[in-house]
């Protein structure tokens, strides 16, 4: 937080900022101290927050032709993609855009994951982010129900589903979530409601998020606590504005790949079949970004266990914080965390392999070994290496090992090394 | 505090937050029942099917409350062989006749019990039915044999209208 009194300039703007402080503000914002080494790795907080604005923009457009009601919504889809001026683009960017928000957003965690940006005193940035997370799946889960395809019918049931695990109330919970004996229309009209709603809340905590980033301030590629303002930091503006801006154009050149060359792609074709209470489509996979929890769910032959598996291997990253004893942050200094940590990254993306693929023979072996290695690094691992690991010794400063006075230079060469990557 | 002793103002405290929490109750619970299934939902809770088309060996399948509900004609081989199982070896054991009340009709939902897909007739290892979500085994009597559903497919309340018709629910 920068701590001097800011005055504006003009009369007017003195005038204004007196009776609101937005002035002082958007002063905070763009003399904000920041960690002058962040890697581009930092840069997908600003990608995210483009990402949601472009998911409430062409919602907004979508949802005004849109009609959520099970025997119109399967044809006002084809109505946006066929008739509607520029419909067909604006589906595809909000289609394809749910899975760069989720594409982004791992790579958010996962740095946050390799340089510890989760440790005290920045547990409750993390918090409020798996919620921002949840809710995330929550809108995606059920802006996917919208189109009434087949995949949307049955993924809605397969989830839906999910909560009749629970004893005793189970069946009552997923009536009252349904409306009804099973997914009908009562059931696609909250689904709509509630898609419109959540990225609202979204933007409510990501404020949350970004003003309980602003206390502390950034952690940084060498995870050390840095003095604000000093030789370590640059302004927010515009050193940190031009470089999200250019990693930003990089990723929309991606999003723009998927919008122009394979719009489809990373959905599936059964969602074009309109949806049939009668059958159920041959094979049932969620979205991409769901695959390595619903793998977990179906590596465990139990109804219910399967579902506490699923919803733990989720909340398991809250406590994420306390699991992790390790005083210090970056795995850069991390040398056994280091190699950990892409164990975990590897594990994760074969249960996403996994889960696309059929749960059975071999595949479902892989599964199950997956998912015991998932919750063995975050229950097991992590606890003991606090204790265990020998870590290499961390500069005083972010300036320190550049200019020399270190007394090793392991640490310069390790930082070096971590930009590269 | 150092005095326990209730004076008025206690009295009055408790009282105004009973009456609020009634207060709150009450509001917040016809937001959360309008979730419930409304009654024109609920008027749709039977349904007549004709079956006089059905030969043995042949499955149809009907809407029932926005449900699949199947309604097999089994053939001689099939009733023997759900008769046969041992109910030791079952995960949820049931007689086939709790099942099928006239062994050569079997009416039950169509809905795997793990997460609610539409089963395939004639699959699996045991000649009944086959989940394909997640790989459950369904007998001749529509009885979990293997694979992650805890319990039997569902056999909903219905009769015989007269010896061509069931009705359902």
């Amino acid at each position: 937080m920068s701590d001097q009194e800011y005055t504006p300039k003009s009369r007017v703007g003195k005038w204004f900022n007196d009776r609101l402080p937005l002035l002082t503000l958007a002063n905070h914002l763009t003399d904000y101290p920041t960690p002058k080494n962040l890697n581009y790795w930092w840069t997908f907080g600003g990608i995210l927050t483009f990402c949601l604005i472009t998911q409430i923009v062409t919602g907004l457009v979508l949802a005004m032709h849109y009609i959520a009601h099970a025997d119109m919504a399967f044809d006002s889809v084809e109505h946006i993609m066929r008739d509607v001026n520029y419909g067909w683009l604006i589906r595809y960017i909000h289609a394809n855009g749910a899975s760069m928000f989720f594409l982004a957003v791992y790579i958010h965690i996962f740095r946050s994951l390799f340089y510890g940006s989760y440790k005290a005193p920045r547990e409750v940035i993390w918090i409020i982010g798996i919620i921002i997370y949840l809710l995330m799946m929550a809108a995606a889960f059920m802006g996917y129900v919208l189109p009434w395809g087949q995949m949307s019918f049955w993924g809605a049931t397969v989830i839906t589903n999910l909560f009749s695990a629970i004893p005793l109330v189970g069946e009552g919970i997923v009536t009252w979530l349904w409306g009804g004996y099973s997914v009908d229309n009562p059931t696609l009209t909250r689904f709509f409601t509630l898609h419109y709603l959540i990225p609202f809340l979204i933007l409510g905590l990501v404020v949350l998020h970004i003003w309980a980033l602003h206390v502390p301030g950034n952690n940084n590629p060498v995870g050390i606590d840095i003095k604000k303002p000093s030789k370590d930091t640059v302004p927010f503006h515009p050193y940190i504005v031009i470089k999200d801006g250019f990693a930003l154009l990089m990723f929309m050149i991606v999003f723009a790949f998927f919008v122009f060359y394979t719009p489809n792609i990373l959905g599936h074709a059964d969602n074009y079949i309109e949806a049939d209470p009668l059958v159920t489509p041959a094979h049932i996979v969620p979205e991409w970004y769901l695959l390595p929890f619903y793998a977990i769910l179906r590596s465990v032959p139990d109804k219910l266990l399967g579902v506490v598996a699923m919803l733990s291997a989720i909340f398991i990253l809250a406590a994420l914080p306390w699991l992790d004893t390790s005083k210090i942050r970056s795995a850069v200094f991390r040398p056994l965390y280091r190699q950990f940590y892409w164990i975990l990254v590897a594990d994760v993306l074969i249960l996403g392999y996994v889960g696309a693929m059929p749960a059975e023979g071999l595949y479902l072996l892989i599964a199950r070994v997956a998912t015991a290695y998932y919750f063995l690094h975050f229950l097991v691992i992590l606890p003991v290496l606090g204790y265990k690991e020998k870590t290499l010794p961390i500069p005083l400063s972010i300036t320190e090992p550049v200019l020399g006075g270190s007394p090793s230079l392991a640490p310069a060469k390790m930082k070096e090394r971590s930009k590269h990557k | 505090m150092s005095e326990k002793k209730t004076n008025r103002r206690d009295f009055l405290f408790t009282a105004t937050y009973a009456v609020g929490a009634v207060g709150v109750g009450a509001t917040i619970w016809p937001m959360i029942d309008q979730m419930n299934p409304d009654a024109s939902v609920k008027a749709l809770a039977s349904t007549e099917v004709d079956v006089s088309e059905v030969n043995p060996g042949k499955t149809i399948t009907v809407l029932w409350r926005g449900k699949p509900v199947f309604i097999r004609r089994r053939t001689q081989e099939e009733i023997a062989e759900a008769k046969s199982v041992k109910l030791e070896d079952l995960k949820d054991p049931q007689k086939d006749e709790d099942r099928a009340k006239d062994p050569e009709w079997l009416v039950m939902l169509g809905v795997c019990t793990h997460l609610g897909c539409v089963p395939l007739d004639q699959k699996g290892d045991y000649n009944g039915w086959f989940c394909p979500c997640h790989g459950s085994h369904y007998d001749t009597s529509g009885r979990i044999r293997k694979g992650p559903a805890p319990t039997n497919m569902e056999i909903p309340k219905y009769e015989f209208v007269n010896s061509n018709t069931i009705k359902i629910g």
